[in-house]
């Protein structure tokens, strides 16, 4: 399953919720979640322990447009609308956590 | 490979509806097929032909006719959401129709995937 | 897909009611899904847990109280009803405090289910 995050972890607790029932698969960040997969962030060590379990991925335009590009951590892989795209039809479900 | 989407929340307020935008576009350019865009909550908002942004700023609902006409998009609009907060045919931008929320969940069904966009 | 598929519809409510339209609006596909004779499953979890709360009295904030509609679910044939244990421990309630009836989860039973899901719509 793909799940899809919008919110800054700093202020909702999205992914927190989504880190602890979602059961593995994929995780993409987009929107304001984008600020979560980059290094020195108070979650980077939660996200950082979710590779364990998840693939991680984060929206690359959306990380550019908020000057972030250049600090995604190790392990989490940058996408494009088109990679999104990808990441959708590759899994059988998708959900976006709202 | 067939998607819907679904986008709960209004132009300019949130960036739901530019995501979508691109996603959309995205899809269509790596030849998948858009079945639905459906517009629920805040969504319908997008279809305000009243709305005028700056000059210097994307016209979020234009973009949307315009992918439409392009691609014979099915751009639909929840008639309960939208009533609530008037938007109706009077004031439809291009390529929008007004529909029941029963779009959304056969668009779900028909789709092999439906993707969410809101806050 | 053909006519009369059947697909599993998951709701996902995380939002409290009233502070927001979505608990409002999510029932209303929840209601309009079932139509569709599809297998239906709701979630509460986060603060959509209190959307279940029983007591809810809104005169005072000129707002329709349409919380008895989740009662109204099973006539609908909509009878998988789930909530997160954590959820509503966290904000100091019991399955007493919720107005129906509901199967109680843990995360990773949660966290299966949805996986098996054909649509999630989160609210």
């Amino acid at each position: 399953m793909l799940h899809i995050v919008n919110k800054s972890s700093l202020e909702r607790n999205t992914l927190d919720s989504c880190l602890r029932v979602a059961n593995g698969g994929a995780i993409l960040l987009i929107e304001d979640a984008v600020y979560a997969a980059t290094r020195g962030n108070e979650a980077e060590g939660k996200l950082r322990d979710a590779l364990a379990r998840f693939k991680i991925y984060v929206l690359g335009p959306d990380l550019d447009a908020r000057g972030m590009g250049d600090r995604v951590m190790e392990g989490v892989s940058t996408v494009d609308y088109g990679g999104f795209v990808d990441l959708v039809a590759e899994h059988k479900n998708c959900q976006s956590w709202l | 490979m067939k998607f819907a989407v679904s986008i709960n929340e209004g132009p300019y307020q949130h960036q739901a509806s530019d995501s979508a935008y691109l996603f959309c576009k995205a899809a269509l350019e790596k030849g998948h097929e858009i079945r639905r865009v459906f517009f629920y909550n805040d969504g319908v908002n997008n279809a305000s032909s009243l709305t005028e942004p700056p000059q210097d700023d994307r016209n979020i609902v234009a973009r949307w006719s315009k992918l439409a006409e392009e691609h014979k998009l099915d751009l639909v609009v929840c008639v309960a959401a939208a009533l609530r907060r008037g938007i109706r045919d009077e004031n439809l931008a291009a390529g929008f129709r007004i529909s029941g929320l029963g779009q959304l969940v056969e668009a779900g069904i028909e789709a092999d995937r439906l993707v969410t966009f809101g806050d | 897909m053909s006519e009369g598929a059947i697909k599993k519809f998951m709701f996902v409510n995380r939002k409290a009611p009233y502070g927001t339209i979505y608990a409002l609006e999510s029932l209303e596909v929840v209601l309009i899904t079932a139509a569709f004779d599809q297998d239906v499953s709701l979630v509460f979890m986060d603060d959509g847990v209190f959307q279940l709360k029983k007591g809810q009295q809104t005169k005072g904030i000129e707002n329709k109280n349409f919380s008895p509609t989740y009662r109204a679910l099973d006539g609908y044939d909509i009878e998988k009803l789930y909530v997160e244990a954590e959820a509503l421990a966290a904000r100091g309630l019991t399955e007493d405090d919720l107005l129906v009836d509901v199967t109680v989860m843990s995360r990773a039973e949660l966290g299966a289910l949805m996986d098996e899901m054909d649509v999630v719509l989160s609210f």
